[in-house]
């Protein structure tokens, strides 16, 4: 067992757990999300929960940033090796002849996401994580002195979603994520070394997964622009 | 048919090599590539030139000999077939066409279109392999009762001709569509069981140490795989190196 995060395999097994822990998050962000859209109160409080439920914020979350960094830093090591182990390019390429773009492109259409995430980060995370930890206000609400004044996480959605460059960024960046996650989801089933009757029929589900998980976002976001 | 090649020239391993131009005419459509270079070949060596030095052997599509990187694709735009099965029918007249040797550290060129393919050969001495006793008394190997299915998918990995298509074809380099194929079709037998966990995890130790890449799954290799070895023995691969590695 030591030692396998230093194969070629390992490396991929590793990428791929972490990939897949990953889109179940995903799956669990738009299912909280898309309440916004049928019901703000229900969003705020299920947001409230994930916010202050012991379990989620230290338990959970670290392992989220972790597998986060590590999904991202991996990917760049495996870059850096692969592309050592040619070190001189063919004069003429055919690569549309026998691969998807997507799988070409994993490298760039992964570091928009994550340029997107730092933009997501500063957006919501950051500003949470000073409001809760740094100024101390674990109520939720949006005027912590008015126990009615209700909480605040369905306005600073609605809010973020003022801004047509932010909507316009938003977009684009979930159409990257879907081109990323077409070619990533099916992938990692193989690198687990799952190629079976049953994966087969997983891997249709991917495609719907890593169409209309993006697609889902995209509407959310489009929604509260246009409805408010 | 009148064609222009670019054919990759390099001296020997510490040149730096280029592309150079050669215009060739009159040359049949029936012909297969490597009688398209033999007569390029024939010019030069009555002009007092060098000839193309290129990789060959059965031309039958057996031997895995040929390795030429032909327009951007292994083995040229054809698909299931290797470089001397390729005719030049399948390309137009005043054409053309790009010819290079397989690119990847682990494949150094020895001189122009020819490369050292000796990495898979030390792959397969680390564990493409059985051990069996010569005695005498050794025990029929078709006395032993096999599945269908698997005998027939321990064939289809076995028919791997180690040309390095796949490495050629892929982005990264990776060897695991040959690796995956030799492991394959050891572990899909009775006879492959003994040394199942060692062969893997020596296999892939070697490739490692060898400087291909890894494997991003982009199917290039399956594709241009003139024996159509399938993705499904990379799972296979990827499956057996887990368990070999849990159990140490």
């Amino acid at each position: 067992m030591s030692g396998i995060l230093n194969s070629s395999i390992g490396r991929k097994f590793a990428m791929a757990l972490s990939a897949l822990f990953l889109m179940v998050f995903l799956l669990q962000h738009f299912a909280i999300n898309i309440l916004s859209v049928f019901s703000p109160d229900t969003f705020n409080d299920v947001s409230h929960f994930m916010g202050t439920f012991w379990v989620i914020q230290y338990l959970l979350q670290p392992v989220l940033i972790f597998g986060v960094i590590f999904h991202f830093v991996m990917g760049f090591v495996l870059e850096y090796k692969n592309n050592k182990a040619r070190k001189v390019s063919y004069a003429k390429t055919s690569h549309a002849a026998n691969s998807t773009w997507m799988s070409r492109n994993m490298l760039l259409t992964g570091a928009v996401v994550l340029a997107f995430m730092v933009l997501h980060f500063i957006d919501f995370w950051i500003p949470e994580i000073n409001t809760k930890y740094i100024v101390g206000d674990m109520s939720g609400l949006v005027d912590p002195a008015n126990t009615e004044s209700g909480y605040r996480y369905y306005e600073e959605l609605v809010h973020k979603f003022h801004s047509p460059l932010r909507v316009a960024a938003y977009a684009i960046s979930f159409i990257l994520l879907s081109l990323h996650l077409l070619h990533g989801f099916n992938s990692a089933f193989q690198s687990v070394g799952a190629n079976n009757k049953y994966v087969k029929g997983l891997k249709g589900f991917s495609k719907v997964y890593a169409i209309g998980v993006p697609l889902g976002f995209i509407f959310i976001a489009l929604f509260h622009y246009f409805t408010h | 048919m009148n064609l222009t090649l670019k054919i990759w020239r390099q001296k020997s391993a510490n040149d730096k090599g280029k592309i150079v131009d050669y215009p060739v005419s009159g040359i049949s459509p029936d012909m297969s590539f490597l009688e398209m270079l033999d007569v390029l070949n024939q010019e030069l060596i009555e002009k007092g030139e060098s000839p193309v030095v290129f990789d060959h052997d059965c031309r039958e599509g057996i031997c895995g000999s040929c390795s030429l990187y032909i327009n951007g694709r292994a083995h040229g735009p054809q698909t299931k077939i290797t470089a001397c099965q390729l005719h030049m029918r399948s390309f137009e007249d005043g054409e053309t066409i790009y010819i290079e040797p397989w690119r990847a550290e682990a494949f150094p060129v020895i001189k122009d279109l020819m490369v050292d393919r000796t990495s898979f050969d030390r792959i397969q001495q680390a564990g493409g392999f059985i051990s069996v006793n010569t005695s005498g008394n050794t025990q029929d190997a078709n006395a032993i009762p096999i599945e269908k299915e698997n005998a027939d998918k321990a064939f289809d990995a076995a028919t791997c001709i180690g040309c390095g298509a796949c490495v050629a074809s892929c982005k990264n380099s990776s060897a695991m569509l040959f690796v995956s194929a030799k492991v394959s079709q050891f572990a899909l037998l009775p006879q492959g069981q003994v040394e199942a966990t060692d062969r893997v995890l020596n296999m892939v130790k070697q490739m490692d140490e060898e400087g291909f890449g890894n494997c991003t799954n982009t199917g290039a290799c399956e594709v241009e795989c003139p024996k159509g070895i399938s993705l499904e023995n990379i799972a296979r691969m990827n499956r057996e190196y887990l368990t070999a590695s849990l159990k140490g």
